[in-house]
């Protein structure tokens, strides 16, 4: 098989045409390997691992040799750079991690080897997970595959998985694993025409993955189909005893799950995410959405969950108070970067001055500033209760319907510098997002159609806690129903 | 109640123990915490906090903190939260240490204390918290560098806050002596204060007797009874002069200076730590099973207290005996081994006289004791059968102290068998009084005082082994014939 064949199979396919010996590991990850550099521009991945890589591939070979291939046997994946690698850099886009080289492997990611699959590299992402944009890594910005027609100004891949969506949307990765703490993984998914999960809180472990924000940090897939993203999240999945939030359920079998029927499934609509600004045509995507999964047998519910508005300025309280505590330990003393001082004060300060970009800067900030005395209880403790009424709205919502559909952003990829310099018309961009991480409930996005000019729009799935099967179901419905076939600008080994 | 130039003040102390969980790991980690272990020897990547790295509660931990609550007669919280308290230094490698703040595994409890006067005073306990050690920070290994050593970083300490019902330095001593002494016995630590196992941070004010409390002074992390009892002393006398020439006492944190025997203020307000509490996203509430806590009841070994009731009411032994005995659990071990089947407070007085001075005079425990107790109640039996005397039980006491052999066999080797043959004892005395003529007609002419040396003559003829209530009989009658 050709390059840009091999390259424009998805993982399924993919895995389907390794078992059948059409090709090898080694030469599907080759293949990849070339993508990859090709792809090079868009600067998705800050480091790429392709003598690893053929490595890996040549263990899958012989295991699929002896017929005792693994779910993801030879199948190569990116890996974001918040995932700690044994022995590979790690850089979680900062450059406070330069020279950090783990001595530990993820959960997450070795959970993936152990299944066979094989590492391309580390990807691209907002320093620390925390930007919607792509634009805050040390590393440099991402660019989207997807241009306007007509325009030829890069857009953002969106964030902070914007590495991993735009090596999976140009074909520089077959799946990735990414993290969602407000967003990370579905936006990013939204604006590069992908699948992205993020699912339960507690499903897939998150020992070895930087931090962000603990509480909301969740690790998930991102592919091109919804079945890739069922097929990565079951080796994903599975309790870990070392991660003590970790939650000890079986895991099912995800991909079984797809079995196209929705069938009288009640589908919730809120009307609270009906936001000012939002332009019609991701409003009409919504109701065209709705429109299929009722054709479909489900029946759509209107609900109400009241407390959407207050969701964005509690996830900033919270995520910016774990963030400051968690990014205490980047002081200079034992990993990473160090910038000597004249006193042990000059040197935190002179360290984290330089290792820190001004968006890190901004929340840890912010982060210690509402956690101060005199201001937890107005900030965190309050921000704490809101947390607690959105578990209720969605708790409440999914004892009337099984799922909830929603737009997965308020707006498609826009420019680099196009976006206004105030960084709260960033974080808004999070709006549909946050509520599933402040709740902890699965959510995945879908492309499901573009926008007038021609860039992909994802609508959202939200489900019950460890209902991942219902949020995939639903979604396999809708992307075959929106028969999503659209492929970005660039592609690597070009469009066939 | 401290005498002043004008008038009486009260000492008001309230104490917070740090104690290390004896445990052979750490509190979230699985690494080893045995101590003097070469630097970094004994660090995970998540003492290290490393990035990704998390916690993971050690259950033994909590199960000794909760050991601890109850032989303290605390509550036990059956939900309890760890917080982070966020400062930097370079020993504290996350930023935050994980502690307990606003829901402590261990509430309210008590501890009774022996005071001199032979009352009993309770002091309240306020709660029992887990949380983590810190590093060491090495400041003499380099002239210009700092090393960073993390062996104790993640080690369990149990924090034990005392209400402030302690009056005076005597008293903060007595708490902190029972305090270690309820820890041994439970095995929750082993409180030895060389090697940090237990650290003492005090807070002291004075007052007038009857007033509101007066503003504290906190002296930190002093690691010897001793040194808290010095520190106290000095604090309160500082604080009274301070007063009684209309100062004020301004609320501070000081450190003792062990070489001045004074306390000083630490850097002050540029210091003050802002330690951002809040509930530690990386582990979920700790939430114990009641059954739990009560098979771990159920378990607890007899307390101090209820010992030194035991051995009053079965030993018949008085409350100074029994105190001292029950101090420390080897010593209450060793003494009902001794007493058994014997004379208890023969073996208490044993124990109480020349065990603890010869085991104090070569500077050793009781554990350590070169006479085991079962030598020690062999010697009581040989007091008991006659075989030996009481004043020949001091020597061959010692020589067993010296050579570690049984008394029976010392007694055999040096022939100090008690000659109880009234024959071979008549026999001494007619020689004793021909030989003293003189002075046996100056005690038949009075001189009544002379019967004690007659008795001293008779045991040195007989090498001190004549039994000495048939010397006194025969040698009356012999007097009077």
């Amino acid at each position: 098989m050709s390059d840009p064949a091999l390259l424009a199979l998805n993982l399924a396919e993919a895995r389907d045409g390794l078992a059948r010996k059409l090709f090898s590991a080694r030469e599907l990850t080759a293949a990849y390997n070339d993508a990859v550099a090709e792809a090079k521009p868009l600067n998705a991945y800050i480091t790429p691992t392709p003598e690893h890589a053929l490595a890996m591939a040549e263990a899958a070979d012989r295991r699929l040799a002896r017929g005792e291939a693994l779910p993801l046997d030879g199948i190569p994946v990116a890996v974001k750079d918040l995932f700690c690698t044994r022995d590979i850099p790690t850089t979680a886009g900062s450059r406070i991690l330069d020279g950090f080289r783990p001595p530990y492997e993820s959960a997450v990611t070795d959970k993936l080897w152990q299944a066979g699959a094989v590492m391309l590299g580390k990807t691209n992402l907002d320093e620390f997970g925390m930007g919607s944009s792509n634009m805050t890594s040390w590393y440099g910005p991402v660019e989207n595959p997807w241009r306007r027609p007509g325009d030829n100004r890069p857009l953002v891949p969106g964030g902070s998985s914007g590495g991993s969506a735009v090596a999976v949307a140009a074909h520089a990765a077959l799946a990735a694993s990414g993290t969602d703490t407000g967003g990370s993984i579905r936006q990013p998914a939204s604006f590069c025409g992908i699948v992205g999960l993020k699912p339960t809180y507690g499903r897939c472990s998150r020992w070895g993955v930087v931090a962000f924000a603990s509480s909301l940090d969740h690790p998930g897939p991102m592919a091109r189909t919804v079945r890739d993203v069922a097929i990565m999240l079951g080796a994903m999945a599975g309790h870990d005893p070392r991660d003590s939030t970790s939650a000890p359920v079986a895991i099912p079998d995800f991909e079984a799950a797809l079995d196209g029927n929705i069938e009288g499934l009640r589908v919730g609509i809120p009307r609270e995410y009906r936001v000012d600004g939002m332009p019609g045509e991701i409003e009409a995507l919504w109701k065209q959405g709705v429109g299929w999964l009722r054709e479909a047998g489900a029946e759509p519910v209107e609900i109400s969950l009241p407390m959407t508005k207050y969701a964005l300025p509690a996830y900033y309280i919270i995520a910016l108070a774990e963030a400051s505590s968690n990014l205490a330990r980047y002081d200079g003393v034992r990993f990473g970067l160090r910038v000597e001082g004249a006193s042990l004060e000059e040197m935190y300060e002179l360290t984290r001055a330089a290792g820190f970009g001004a968006e890190v800067r901004r929340r840890v900030l912010i982060g210690t500033y509402v956690l101060s005395a005199g201001y937890y209880d107005a900030y965190y403790l309050k921000a704490q209760r809101v947390r607690t009424l959105i578990a209720r709205d969605f708790a409440r919502a999914f004892e009337r319907v099984d799922c909830i559909l929603t737009p997965t952003a308020p707006s498609a990829a826009f420019a680099i510098g196009e976006m206004s310099s105030d960084p709260i018309e960033m974080y808004l961009n999070d709006v549909f997002t946050v509520p599933a991480n402040l709740a902890g409930v699965p959510a995945v996005s879908v492309p499901a159609g573009v926008s007038g000019d021609g860039l992909p729009l994802g609508l959202q799935i939200t489900g019950r806690a460890f209902d991942e099967q219902t949020v995939l179901r639903v979604a396999e419905v809708l992307e075959r129903t929106a028969q999503f076939r659209h492929l970005p600008g660039f592609v690597a080994g070009g469009r066939a | 109640m401290t005498e002043s130039r004008t008038e009486a003040w009260e000492t008001v102390i309230g104490l917070e123990v740090h104690s290390q969980v004896v445990s052979k790991a750490k509190l979230f980690s699985g690494a080893a915490t045995v101590f003097g272990a070469e630097p970094n020897t004994q660090v995970s990547p998540i003492d290290a906090a490393f990035p990704g790295m998390l916690p993971v509660i050690n259950r033994f931990c909590v199960e000794q903190a909760v050991k601890t609550g109850l032989g303290l007669a605390a509550e036990i919280n059956l939900r309890s939260v760890f917080e982070r308290k966020n400062y930097f230094y370079p020993d504290l490698p996350a930023g935050y240490q994980i502690s307990q703040y606003l829901q402590p595994v261990v509430g309210h409890g008590r501890v009774s204390l022996d005071l001199p006067d032979g009352t009993v005073r309770e002091v309240g306990i306020t709660r029992l918290h887990l949380e983590q050690d810190a590093g060491k920070s090495l400041h003499d290994q380099h002239p210009a560098l700092t090393y960073v050593d993390l062996n104790r970083a993640g080690v369990a300490l149990m924090e034990i806050v005392s209400e402030p019902d302690l009056r005076s330095a005597e008293e903060a001593g007595l708490y902190l002596r029972k305090l270690r002494s309820i820890l041994r016995y439970l095995g929750t630590c082993d409180g030895n204060m060389e090697e940090g196992s237990l650290r003492c941070d005090a807070n002291v004010s004075v007052r007038r007797p009857g007033a509101p409390m007066g503003t504290r002074c906190e002296i930190k992390n002093v690691n010897s009874i001793r040194f808290v009892m010095q520190a106290i002393e000095y604090e309160a006398r500082r604080q009274i002069e301070l007063l009684e020439e209309g100062g004020r006492v301004e609320q501070q944190t000081c450190l003792f200076d062990v070489g001045r025997g004074i306390t000083r203020p630490m850097r002050s307000k540029e210091e003050a730590h802002d330690y951002r509490y809040f509930p530690d996203p990386d582990l979920l509430p700790l939430v114990l099973d009641p059954d739990w806590v009560e098979r771990i009841r159920a378990s607890l070994p007899e307390l101090p207290d209820a010992k030194k009731a035991r051995f009053m009411s079965q030993y018949g032994l008085s409350t100074d005996d029994a105190g001292v005995l029950v101090a420390e659990k080897e010593t209450a071990v060793y003494f009902e081994r001794a007493a058994q089947g014997r004379d208890a407070k023969v073996a208490a007085n044993w124990v109480v006289g020349d065990l603890f001075g010869a085991v104090n005079r070569l500077g050793i425990g009781i554990g350590q004791s070169p006479v085991s107790a079962s030598q020690l109640g062999a010697l009581i039996d040989l007091i008991a059968d006659g075989t030996i005397s009481g004043r020949l039980a001091k020597d061959v006491f010692a020589e067993m102290v010296a050579s570690r052999a049984d008394p029976t066999a010392i007694v055999e080797a040096k022939g100090l068998r008690q000659v109880t043959d009234s024959t071979a004892i008549e026999a001494a005395i007619d020689t004793v009084l021909a030989a003293q003529a003189d002075k046996l007609a100056e005690y038949r002419a009075g001189r009544d005082r002379l019967y004690g040396f007659f008795v001293g003559q008779i045991m040195r003829a007989t090498k001190g082994k004549a039994n000495p209530a048939l010397v006194n009989q025969l040698l009356k009658k012999k007097l009077a014939g």
